[in-house]
């Protein structure tokens, strides 16, 4: 079949292509990072150093500015997590008579734009005496990702037999006993994903603390990187590379973590199945 | 077994509180402000007061409002469903039966780009569109003169790092979708000597059409949003050339201090985001 061999050159031909124009992006900040002397241009450094990274790491205010960023994401996926296990219970276990619709708010909640909000937030922040703080934030990030984080999380308990429980409380456990040392553990992996998505997504949101955060001192990286090349004009690439790569990390770990739950999770099959 | 619980709404207070104060009592915020004339600075400061809907009169007669639906519509058709959906598509059926090592080296690729927050992209692209950057590097190679993307093409240029980071996200949700498809239905076609072409639009589409329509309602709702790319980007400039809704509304509330207006640009963006929510739920055809 020449006609079919041909045809599946030309496919891998044009993912190669693809491949290529996806790659460059990548390739230019790798390199940069690296580089004493980088570019706005993509080029192989004439020598490799690390000091860029050495310089970044150097730097107390870039530490803090990833110390705040760990807090504020750190904080969130812990509540987002605690708080969603708690909401999830009932959801999964029990009659209740508002469930349905409390679900369906839900899943409407988790599909509207966070942007469209910032400008009543950040008033509501301004007239609580709540701006600047840190705390704050972390709940408004906290209660941005809940309706998704519950959404899941109810999926994940749902697939948890109820029977195990049940056993439980014939042995006299309490129904907090029961959610704590029979059914959270057996949820590990969902609430292993949960706990990474709302971490990775807090992680890279630079909107959020830049209406809400003010003091450079309370920043986290995400709006640091930006004042670096956005204000102070781009001039030390090699540096800014490399600050982003190290900014970067975090997410390109926790996506590596992940994967080893998520495989499922993008049929879309969990978040149809309610 | 289900049963009635009487303490549940304890399990549900936290979420309920954290729900109502961040999320619901801004949206009626929202609807409340946007009928006000607050401001931060000149005469409205000292006196806020009920406008009733001059907001949103002002706005339907701002060019600079129209224009920024405008533009938020040619973002969202051609880096959401043309861009993300469309080439997350053509990966996935081109990625399907390939050497297993090149589909993850190329997976992996452009999961990269997905991966990699959205700050980092703006800035990979800057340097990418810049007059020194990669991109007039390569186009030199092939003898073209240096452009100034971000000032000429600046919509094009966001619309490219836009696509650049979203596809991966459809990409994988039509790889699973694609997984699905039972090996049989295909073959039965090849020896019906159907074509490529006509498998791919008359049995695998058909196939996967519940992911496409899932798929392009929630990368449309999340490219609505898109605010950080195109604010670090270009500003939403030159000029205003690639100022669309959110940084419209950022412009009116944070820059010029305008919240009343601000806030009425926000219901309007809520209002597309609740249509576009509702559409995707019917299409997710939610049993709960």
């Amino acid at each position: 079949m020449v006609k079919h061999g041909l045809q599946r050159k030309i496919q891998y031909g044009i993912l190669v292509f693809l491949g290529l124009c996806f790659l460059l992006p990548l390739l230019w900040i790798i390199l940069a990072s690296f580089d004493p002397n980088a570019q706005q241009g993509i080029k192989m450094p004439s020598t490799w150093t690390i000091q860029n990274f050495k310089d970044v790491l150097g730097d107390s205010s870039n530490l803090r500015s990833f110390g705040v960023g760990l807090i504020l994401s750190g904080g969130q996926a812990i509540l987002v997590v605690v708080v969603s296990v708690l909401a999830a219970y009932p959801l999964s276990r029990y009659e209740m008579r508002f469930k349905k619709s409390f679900l369906l708010s839900i899943l409407f909640m988790t599909a509207l734009p966070i942007t469209a909000v910032m400008v009543p937030v950040f008033q509501m922040f301004l007239f609580f005496k709540m701006q600047n703080s840190i705390i704050a934030t972390m709940l408004f990030l906290t209660a941005s990702s809940l309706p998704y984080g519950i959404w899941m999380m109810k999926n994940f308990m749902d697939s948890v037999p109820i029977d195990l429980e049940e056993s439980a409380w014939i042995d006299g456990a309490s129904v907090w006993n029961g959610l704590r040392r029979i059914v959270a553990p057996l949820m590990l992996p969902g609430i292993a994903t949960i706990a990474i998505f709302t971490f990775s997504g807090s992680w890279g949101n630079f909107f959020v603390p830049y209406i809400l955060l003010q003091t450079p001192e309370k920043l986290p990286a995400s709006v640091t990187i930006y004042q670096f090349f956005g204000s102070h004009g781009m001039v030390e690439y090699g540096r800014l590379a490399a600050f982003s790569l190290l900014y970067t990390m975090p997410s390109v770990v926790l996506y590596i973590f992940s994967q080893r739950y998520m495989s499922k999770g993008f049929s879309m099959g969990g978040a149809t199945k309610g | 077994m289900k049963r009635k619980a009487p303490g549940s709404f304890l399990f549900l207070m936290p979420s309920v509180l954290l729900l109502l104060v961040f999320f619901i009592v801004p949206i009626i915020l929202t609807i409340c402000f946007a009928f006000t004339n607050m401001a931060l600075t000149g005469a409205a400061a000292k006196s806020l007061e009920f406008v009733g809907f001059q907001n949103f009169i002002n706005m339907f007669h701002d060019p600079d409002f129209r224009i920024s639906v405008w533009r938020t519509l040619v973002f969202l058709i051609f880096s959401a469903v043309i861009g993300q959906v469309l080439l997350g598509f053509i990966l996935a059926l081109l990625m399907k039966e390939k050497n297993v090592t090149f589909r993850r080296v190329i997976g992996i690729i452009v999961i990269a780009g997905w991966v990699t927050p959205e700050i980092v992209v703006a800035f990979c692209m800057v340097a990418f569109f810049s007059d020194n950057g990669s991109l007039n590097q390569i186009l030199g190679w092939f003898g073209a003169n240096p452009i100034s993307w971000l000032f000429s093409f600046p919509m094009v240029s966001v619309i490219i790092a836009n696509i650049w980071h979203g596809t991966a996200f459809s990409m994988m949700v039509y790889q699973s979708a694609l997984d699905d498809i039972p090996k049989e239905v295909e073959e039965a076609a090849i020896i019906d000597s159907a074509t490529g072409f006509q498998i791919v639009r008359h049995i695998t589409i058909p196939m996967v059409k519940g992911s496409i329509v899932t798929n392009m309602m929630l990368v449309t709702l999340q490219t609505l949003g898109v605010f950080t790319l195109i604010y670090t980007m270009t500003g939403g400039g030159p000029g205003t050339s690639t100022q669309t809704l959110p940084i419209f509304m950022y412009n009116q509330a944070f820059v010029n201090y305008q919240f009343g207006y601000g806030t009425a640009i926000s219901l309007v963006l809520l209002f597309i985001g609740i249509i576009a929510s509702l559409f995707y739920m019917r299409s997710m055809k939610v049993k709960v």
